[in-house]
């Protein structure tokens, strides 16, 4: 047995959540002594993935699986788990991968962890850790199945470098039309800007801003360090921002290297959401606003005296170091 | 068309959340509970479907009598009948399974469920379900339209969104977007009065099995001081987020 992860493309590119999922799914090899094997769909140069521990490749190419069917990946994987004998398929927490994860659990009979934030324990058996009550608490699962699926938070584990020797082989899995109902239509990404699952730095502003006219400022900060833009749930709801921006308990996790929060005052619910955000910088009139309490840097302030100084004084950063 | 919205009772999103009995289990102490906000919104829009197109809609909960004040809610804002599964909700899989079998029976179109219960944030219950009645899935699910038998879904994904179209029975994983925070109804005394009136059916578990078991919680290691900064000084700022963060 080897143990098998799903390593995410766009566009024929390997993501960046691919080598995190698959440098976590080396960890796993290495404490249960096996292999790793990847599977991709559609990936074109997937050489990159030996940095991270990966020793085999089933590289799918199927015109087909062209757009995502959440149904049809769970086959692919399915059959590639089968294939290589696999106890333990890793994915991330992408939307498409917790779209197709619990498919894929139950084509393989497996118990399944979403959320996981480290390696399991094997002493009394296989446990996680994963997060629950929206990163209010942590939780550790026993998962009692043969085969497991485990799905890794974005971030939670990050890059660890472990050259291996990779070999590639060409996978064909059968796929047959019940693995196609569903038909996708469209598909309206924007490609001019990170999303928030994808960015490294997540710019994010509420009510502070007074209205939807105020926005230029934090596209503009967003832009200047290739952030992805969010908002509160307050925001949202006025429709002064899309459902997509917002974060929270109802609305998305992030979990970035940066969140910056402008305008926010931190109600329980948001702070739960950005809460495995590794470094939180909150910029507020109010410094009784409850933010503070959870941010790692805080400038009491006015946000629109301070964020175009900041853009400012960013530009000239990004000058100089680059 | 027939429709079955299955409601996770869980938490208010205020709560406080403690454990007890040596952190295996949550601490239910002054916690009030709500319909998972995730489901709330699909049965809001299972309403909408039940107003304008003549839907039936049924709920479905799985849980102990505890969780009958939470379902009683669902039939209040409008759903028709109730069903609720006698067993305590283990895991996901286990759910899903006993989702399964009162799916199955009811022969429904629709089945919406939320895209993830607030508590455990397992986020499998939808996908498993479908797999097990063999009947089409579509996630992160923020509009639904309904011609015949053929649904039309607008999802979420990262950075985007996607429209499908999917023929009949299909289960949704539910959130914010497939009605607005806006459109959530509370319940108003007649719909409290006819709920009462409603049936609200126990039905025996099919007593599936556990495949994960929660062990034990523990909560985040308590938050340092933050470090302030005067907004004259944003060269600290930047200073710190590079050289103590690594951020930028």
């Amino acid at each position: 047995m080897s143990i098998l992860v799903y390593t995410e493309s766009e566009n024929g590119k390997l993501k960046k959540a691919a080598f995190e999922v698959a440098s976590f799914a080396k960890g796993i090899a290495d404490l249960m002594n096996t292999s790793l094997t990847a599977v991709t769909i559609n990936a074109e140069n997937v050489d990159e993935l030996k940095t991270y521990g990966v020793e085999k490749v089933l590289k799918v190419s199927n015109d087909k699986l062209s757009k995502f069917n959440a149904d049809a990946y769970a086959e692919v994987i399915s059959q590639a788990s089968k294939k290589e004998d696999s106890k333990i398929v890793v994915v991330s927490q992408s939307a498409n991968a917790k779209y197709l994860a619990p498919l894929l659990a139950v084509n393989l009979e497996a118990g399944y962890a979403s959320n996981v934030v480290a390696l399991p324990k094997l002493g009394e058996g296989f446990v996680v850790e994963r997060t629950a009550f929206t990163n209010k608490a942590f939780n550790m699962t026993f998962i009692s199945t043969d085969v497991k699926v485990l799905g890794l938070s974005s971030n939670s584990f990050g890059l660890k470098e472990n050259e291996a020797s990779l070999s590639e082989e060409d996978f064909s899995p059968e796929l047959s039309d019940d693995e196609f109902g569903i038909d996708v239509v469209s598909v309206d990404k924007n490609k001019d800007k990170v999303s928030i699952a994808d960015a490294e730095v997540v710019v994010s502003a509420g009510r502070g801003m007074k209205g939807p006219e105020n926005w230029e400022m934090i596209e503009e900060l967003a832009d200047v360090l290739n952030a992805a833009t969010a908002c509160s749930k307050p925001v949202s709801d006025m429709g002064w921002r899309p459902h997509s921006e917002h974060v929270g308990q109802t609305g998305k996790p992030v979990a970035t290297n940066l969140y910056i929060a402008i305008g926010i005052s931190g109600a329980i619910q948001h702070l739960a959401g950005i809460s495995a955000s590794k470094n939180k910088v909150v910029i507020n009139t109010d410094p009784e606003a409850p933010f503070f309490k959870a941010a790692d840097y805080g400038i009491v302030g006015d946000a629109f005296e301070v964020v175009p100084q900041l853009i400012e004084k960013l530009k000239e950063f990004k000058a100089n170091n680059s | 068309m027939k429709i079955l919205v299955c409601i996770s009772h869980v938490p208010d999103t205020t709560s406080k959340i403690n454990f007890v009995e040596n952190d295996t289990k949550f601490d239910t102490s002054g916690v009030q509970y709500v319909i998972n906000p995730n489901d709330e919104f699909g049965l809001t829009r299972a309403m909408w479907f039940k107003e304008k197109q003549g839907a039936t809609v049924d709920v479905v909960t799985v849980g102990g009598k505890d969780t009958e004040p939470t379902i009683r809610k669902s039939l209040a804002i409008g759903a028709d009948t109730a069903y609720r599964v006698d067993t305590e909700p283990l895991d996901g899989f286990q759910v899903a399974k006993e989702l399964a079998k009162v799916a199955k029976d009811g022969e429904y179109d629709l089945i919406i469920a939320g895209r993830e219960s607030i508590d455990y944030n397992g986020g499998m219950v939808p996908g498993m379900l479908a797999k097990l009645i063999g009947a089409n899935f579509i996630n992160t699910c923020v509009s639904l339209e309904v011609e015949g038998d053929t649904a039309t879904a607008i999802r979420e994904i990262d950075g985007g969104k996607e429209t499908l179209k999917s023929s009949l029975p299909l289960v949704i994983g539910g959130q914010k977007g497939l009605v607005e925070e806006s459109d959530l109804k509370i319940p108003n005394m007649r719909g409290i009065m006819m709920a009462r009136k409603k049936p609200l059916n126990v039905i025996e578990p099919v007593s599936a099995e556990v495949l994960t078991e929660s062990k034990h919680f523990r909560k985040p290691e308590p938050k340092g001081e933050v470090t302030l900064i005067d907004p004259d000084n944003l060269d600290k700022l930047i200073d710190l987020l590079h050289n103590e963060a690594k951020a930028i």
